[in-house]
């Protein structure tokens, strides 16, 4: 029988992991993420979990050292944020150039300076071309959930690729809501046994091999090519892992995007992470004042949802992109890449794509909020004079002027 | 049974012909031996350096043993990862190995060394010392001795060598020792004993780089044993806290017997510069170095 807690997102995701039964973790502590590897370490000391701990002594040594545990062929897992996460980002690029199926945990936080603790998307945008499947859950259940799928995923042949699952600090990871804790013994039936069947070579000293060395111009591309064909492949690989799990968990989230009374929407706000369950709110409520207005939470960022997005996304009269990051000198990150794939091949009859960089930082963002945003576009649109592009929102613009 | 050329294996077990060091390149013979004391159970894990090259470009491979390059700063890690995989699935009877160079050891790895040194994992970690950046092409690195002459100190660096096997002893480890490239069956049974204790294991093996160090390819090991005659690269190890002089530095301490510096610094380019001065201050570096050395030997220093 599955069990019901009150978890923090962090037990949250320490319980994911305690379920997926990793070898060795190794990880580094920095606020928010601090508690999921306080709670594993705990089960270890307990003997609830068999995990070899490596308490290493920085962020680029806990992505090494997960690196070296998967290439002998360990389950492996690590956690970290923020500043943590920009400190190891050569041996983020390692895990997946390695082709190794690393699970991390990442609790957003915004990125120093100034010192700043709360959520923000940054850390986890800024990972966005490294070759790792990206995910950002919406609530702790979720969170649980996707650690354990993040294996399944990582793990399967035609992917081979570490895959990192973004929770929003604070607003996730510090708040303790009621979370289903799925049974061991249905877990062990969804994952592989760890540390069998690997569809990688791992060390072998029957068959030694040299790992990484130098490649010329000729051979390099190639490689490039095979993680890029490995994330396509993984677009399917999610969609099956979230059936899987529905199977014999009975909770699903639908595969890279999920909708939420979009059908007959004309009006789609698009958000990631915990915000999403605020959007939700509000899209209630404005259909209680009669707007036709859907979300859209974007949960892969990476492989990319284009297809989904085109589809649910092509026909709307206006879709509304709410970023908590920004590309300095460019603009909202999911916005650009919404937009760039709504226009792919398109120049025409598309809806109007209008973006909202906000909430950095931890600033908060509520349902009301949302529907400011909303209701101000639509007054615009239907004035006929909204347009492409992206605005701020709840800056304190008189603080700087 | 005491080493001898005669026991350790004929076949190569780490490193084949046809790898692409420079001629009398000192890291090959590293390997060799390596792969010969420790044997086909053996995982070798390389940060950039001169040996991420010399091991051949894909799709071939000089190395016969598993081996794994890794980013520069984080050789120790990868191997505690490794070494912690194997534990965690009963893979036992092997070597996990760090083979780094000085660049890779004394600067930007010593955080991952001291890390991995501090929790004692079960590795061993060998820094090659060829006493500069060597791969990219004769930089300084806080290993490169006084007053040499590299391409980022063109009139000689004018601070001294970091001692790092000093450093990793302090942290309390069962084993460290130094070795030279001039003596290979004291590196050797450094190896051997290093692969029979559980935890972390330093070596620090002196490397001379002919091309780094401008001199002929074929005095390699003549420069390496002359970096020990003199008395300026002390072998000795420190064995679960005590230190003791090995080999051919044993007989050093009497100053009679050791070769005057001069010899070892004007067979190398790398010093053509040098004044009397500087060998009178490599003097005195060494006379004081010995004097400590005397009251270490034979004592419990950590
Ligand atoms: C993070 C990072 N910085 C710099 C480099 C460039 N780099 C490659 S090898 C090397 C020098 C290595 O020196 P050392 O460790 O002494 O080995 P050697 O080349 O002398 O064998 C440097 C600076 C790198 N690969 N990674
Ligand atoms: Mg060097």
């Amino acid at each position: 029988m599955p069990q019901y807690k009150i978890l923090t997102g962090n037990y949250a995701v320490a319980y994911g992991v305690k379920l997926s039964k990793p070898q060795v973790i190794a990880a580094y502590p920095i606020t928010p993420q601090t508690t999921i590897v306080e709670k594993l370490s705990e089960f270890i000391e307990k003997g609830e979990l068999k995990a070899k701990m490596l308490r290493v002594e920085s962020e680029h040594s806990a992505i090494a050292a997960v690196i070296g545990a998967a290439l002998a062929g360990a389950r492996t897992f690590t956690a970290t944020s923020s500043q943590g996460l920009l400190y190891m980002h050569e041996g983020v690029w390692m895990a997946s150039g390695a082709r190794l199926p690393i699970v991390m945990a990442i609790v957003t936080r915004a990125i120093f300076p100034p010192w700043n603790i709360w959520t923000d998307h940054g850390d986890l945008l800024d990972q966005r071309d490294t070759g790792w499947i990206i995910c950002m859950v919406e609530d702790n259940q979720e969170a649980l959930d996707m650690i354990i799928q993040a294996y399944k995923i990582a793990e399967d042949e035609r992917v081979l690729l570490p895959v990192m699952v973004g929770l929003d600090s604070f607003i996730l990871s510090h708040t303790a809501t009621p979370v289903e804790v799925p049974d061991e013994d249905i877990i062990d039936s969804y994952l592989p046994a760890p540390g069998e069947n690997i569809h990688y070579p791992k060390i072998s000293f029957e068959n030694p091999l040299t790992y990484f060395n130098l490649v010329f111009p000729d051979n390099y591309m190639e490689f490039r090519y095979q993680i890029q064909e490995a994330m396509n492949r993984a677009k399917r690989v999610v969609m099956e892992a979230d059936m899987k799990y529905y199977k014999l968990v009975g909770r699903r989230y639908g595969g890279l995007i999920e909708t939420y009374r979009c059908t007959d929407a004309n009006i789609v706000v698009v958000s990631m992470g915990a915000l999403t369950g605020d959007v939700k709110e509000a899209v209630d409520r404005l259909r209680d004042e009669g707007y036709n207005v859907g979300a859209l939470k974007l949960r892969f960022i990476r492989p990319f949802p284009e297809e989904e997005l085109k589809k649910e996304l092509l026909h709307k009269k206006l879709v509304i992109v709410i970023d908590r990051a920004i590309s300095f000198g460019k603009g909202g990150i999911l916005y650009t890449e919404i937009s760039s794939a709504l226009y792919e091949g398109r120049f025409r009859e598309i809806p109007v794509i209008r973006g909202y960089v906000t909430g950095l930082g931890g600033r908060d963002i509520t349902v009301d909020d949302v529907i400011t945003m909303v209701e101000r576009l639509i007054t615009r649109l239907e004035s006929g004079t909204l347009t492409h592009g992206w605005e701020w929102f709840k800056l304190r613009k008189e603080v700087v002027e | 049974m005491p080493l001898s050329i005669k026991n350790l294996p004929k076949e190569e077990i780490l490193l084949q012909p046809g790898h692409a060091a420079c001629p009398g390149c000192p890291i090959g013979i590293g390997l060799r031996i390596v792969g010969k004391v420790l044997g086909k159970r053996t995982v070798i894990v390389v940060p950039a350096c001169c040996t991420s090259i010399i091991q051949g470009p894909y799709p071939y491979s000089a190395i016969k043993v598993p081996l794994v390059n890794v980013i520069f700063a984080a050789s120790a890690a990868v191997a505690s990862g490794i070494a912690s995989a194997f534990e965690a699935m009963g893979v036992r009877d092997v070597n996990v190995v760090v083979w780094a160079g000085d660049g890779g050891t004394a600067d930007i790895g010593l955080q991952a060394l001291s890390g991995a040194a501090e929790r004692n994992d079960n590795i061993i970690y060998i820094c090659y010392d060829n006493e500069a950046y060597m791969n990219t092409g004769i930089q300084r690195s806080s290993s490169t001795p006084y007053k040499a002459w590299t391409t980022t100190t063109v009139t000689g660096k004018q601070e001294f060598k970091k001692n790092v096997p000093a450093i990793v002893a302090q942290h309390r480890i069962p084993y460290v020792a130094t070795a030279s490239i001039g003596y290979p069956l004291d590196f050797a049974e450094k190896l051997q004993k290093a692969s029979k204790i559980k935890g972390f294991k330093y070596i620090h093996l002196l490397a001379p780089c002919p091309v780094g160090w401008r001199f002929d390819p074929s005095l390699t090991i003549e420069v390496g044993k002359l970096a020990v005659l003199t008395g300026l690269w002390p072998l000795y190890e420190v064995e679960n806290g005590v230190f003791r002089l090995t080999s051919i530095s044993l007989g050093l301490l009497d100053k009679s017997r050791r070769v005057p510096v001069e010899k070892y610094l004007r067979l190398q380019g790398r010093f053509k510069h040098i004044t009397d001065e500087d060998i009178k201050v490599y003097e005195e570096y060494v006379d004081q170095l010995w004097e400590v050395l005397r009251k270490l030997h034979g004592k419990k220093i950590v």
